[in-house]
């Protein structure tokens, strides 16, 4: 399901956090605000860039990987809009029994590219998606999503060189700058900046926009499909929580599910924001 | 049921039995041993309240190192700590470290001797939710199997304490396996923990049920279960699973000829194969070994995850009985 303008996909976006909050709501565990500062991304790539048909499993599609698995709630609920399984089936995340794994499985869902959790894998996964598709002489693309407390990992820097040296043209990385961590923001945790200039140092095609933007999203995904020979690190300047406004900017909930009546505030929230994006 | 009173332990039976996390009581210890000595300093890579470390960073700020998310950098700079004269604790959750710090934990802490204590807080399907990657499974047999570290699996809050104290005063690397889950506190202060012995929490005479961690007070449901059906099991905790305590093995395989082990934890490498090396060197019996039979987990609650995988009271009561029948008339 192809989605053909701004509003449209910024009414996906809206969706996907809706659906993140109930989700962490029912589970009463989980990862808010990494995936609801991911939402326009996640919308943008299942709606509008990737190739794939979850009707027609048999047929070459694009790979997404996530490295950042602890924001599964987003791309499940995208997952599941796109087709995959059923929306009402997001509300089993995380309890037993469930396909819908507190991080995401391939032993469960066989359209998962990488089983993720534990950070700092993904870059180098989708290096060799890349790899091989290019050995292969095919035209799909490998998107993967990244974060940037993933960055404190020395794997991911590894994956970095390799991505380079191999000048892996068909895979776009996004990084979730959301400035935020467990412990704290990244600055104080593990000071990452200027990421743009490490990565252009590591001779990477890297492009800066605001990850909450979908123009800005959509054109820096063309940018990198028009660019050979080198592999592209989308730096996505993202809201972490974002449009939760008890969530915004703070790290305490990366890893907190809402209590029932914060849940409802967060929903109303999201309600009026929907409403807004009806009437634009 | 009759525990051994030398034990000083709380009936396991009790419903009023305080419940709280060996990780909590890895917390309180460090904290106490920073107060007395300003050589411990404390590592943990973007997990400082998870692993509980951050009561120990909020007093001790100069002696707290936040690694970022980089475990194996922490492995190695833990070790250049130890070398320059520190006592360093270094932490994350078992899958991490020391799932991802394996090789730095080798040979920079142990093939270089360093004194440093790693010190894992979620470990086994206790975990729960975030499922199988976060259910670090295999965490003592990958500690067990490098030469020149101690390995110590606490089965409570206050036994982690005891445990931590204990890894302090070693001279050299240990690893402490700690538990994210609020467990019932059956042990008190005066209970013994001393290194290279097996502690017995109840005599029997017709089974062993040699059990670790999480699922030692499981395992003392189970004997009370087995007694009520006139079935004498003797409980032991191992909480020391560096070199075994041989001769108890050795006399509890002459006095009850047949063995149960229970643990969070793979089958492979952990306590069910510390007590076969040992017991096929002195008396040999016949061991059932419980836990994960070679799986990965799964999401869920801890506790319904320990059923799924037959890890309580009354189905180690039932293997127990069951394994009754493999003894040698
Ligand atoms: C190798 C590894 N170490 C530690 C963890 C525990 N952990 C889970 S999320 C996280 C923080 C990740 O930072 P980021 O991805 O930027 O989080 P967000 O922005 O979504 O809050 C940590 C330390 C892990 N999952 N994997
Ligand atoms: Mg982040």
């Amino acid at each position: 399901m192809k989605l053909n303008s701004t509003k449209e996909l910024a009414l996906m976006a809206n969706a996907i956090r809706a659906d993140i909050i109930r989700m962490v709501n029912a589970a009463k565990c989980g990862h808010p605000a990494g995936p609801l500062g991911l939402a326009e991304i996640f919308s943008v790539l299942f709606f509008s860039e990737m190739d794939f048909d979850p009707k027609n499993p048999q047929k070459e599609r694009d790979i997404f990987v996530l490295s950042n698995g602890h924001v599964c709630a987003g791309s499940y609920s995208a997952m599941a809009h796109a087709g995959y399984f059923p929306p009402e089936d997001l509300l089993t995340f995380r309890k037993f029994g469930s396909p819908l794994q507190g991080h995401p499985s391939r032993k469960y869902f066989p359209f998962i590219d990488n089983s993720s959790g534990p950070l700092g894998e993904g870059l180098g996964i989708a290096c060799g998606y890349a790899a091989a598709l290019r050995l292969d002489n095919k035209p799909q693309r490998v998107y993967c999503v990244v974060s940037d407390g993933e960055h404190d990992e020395g794997s991911t820097w590894e994956a970095a060189l390799f991505a380079a040296k191999y000048k892996l043209d068909n895979l776009v990385a996004i990084m979730d700058r959301n400035y935020i961590q467990i412990d704290g923001t990244t600055e104080d945790v593990m000071p990452l900046d200027s990421i743009e200039e490490k990565y252009r140092a590591f001779n990477w095609n890297v492009i800066s926009i605001d990850g909450n933007d979908i123009p800005q999203i959509l054109s820096a995904l063309k940018q990198a499909k028009d660019c050979k020979g080198k592999p592209t690190m989308i730096i996505a300047k993202t809201t972490p929580g974002k449009g939760v406004s008890y969530m915004e900017k703070n790290y305490k909930w990366h890893g907190v599910a809402p209590k029932d009546e914060d849940a409802a505030k967060a929903l109303s929230e999201l309600a009026a924001e929907r409403k807004k994006i009806e009437q634009e | 049921m009759e525990l051994n009173t030398q034990m000083h332990l709380l009936n396991p039976l009790s419903p009023d039995l305080k419940k709280d996390s060996t990780r909590e009581g890895y917390g309180k210890a460090l904290l106490e041993l920073g107060e007395k000595d300003s050589r411990i300093v404390a590592l943990t890579a973007d997990l400082a309240e998870s692993v509980r470390v951050h009561y120990f960073a909020e007093k001790f700020p100069q002696r707290f190192f936040q690694c970022g998310i980089c475990e194996q950098n922490m492995a190695v700079v833990a070790a250049g700590l130890a070398y320059a004269g520190k006592i360093p604790f270094l932490s994350s959750f078992g899958a991490f470290s020391p799932g991802r710090n394996w090789e730095q934990i080798r040979s920079a802490i142990c093939y270089g001797n360093a004194n440093a204590k790693i010190v894992s807080t979620h470990t086994g399907l206790t975990v729960g939710e975030d499922g199988a990657t976060h259910q670090a499974l295999e965490d003592v047999s990958l500690m067990r199997s490098i030469p020149n570290i101690r390995v110590l699996v606490p089965c409570d809050f206050e036994q982690a304490k005891k445990a931590i104290h204990a890894a302090a005063k070693i001279n050299g690397p240990v690893y402490v396996r700690a538990g994210r889950e609020k467990m019932p506190v059956f042990t008190t202060q005066e209970t013994p923990f001393e290194l290279g012995k097996i502690s017995l929490y109840k005599d029997g005479s017709d089974i062993s049920i040699f059990a670790s961690g999480a699922l030692v007070h499981e395992s003392l449901l189970a004997a009370a279960e087995l007694e009520k059906e006139g079935i004498s099991a003797a409980v032991l905790n191992v909480y020391d699973l560096t070199e075994m305590d041989n001769s108890t093995i050795e006399k509890y395989a002459k006095k009850t000829g047949a063995f149960v082990t229970v643990e969070d934890h793979q089958i492979k490498g952990g306590l069910g194969s510390a007590i076969c090396e040992s017991v096929c060197e002195t008396h040999p019996v016949p061991v059932h070994r419980m836990g994960m039979r070679m799986e990965f987990g799964q999401s869920g609650k801890g506790s319904e995850l320990l059923k799924h995988y037959g890890l309580y009271s009354s189905n180690i009561a039932k293997v127990a009985k069951e394994q009754l029948k493999t003894k040698k008339r």
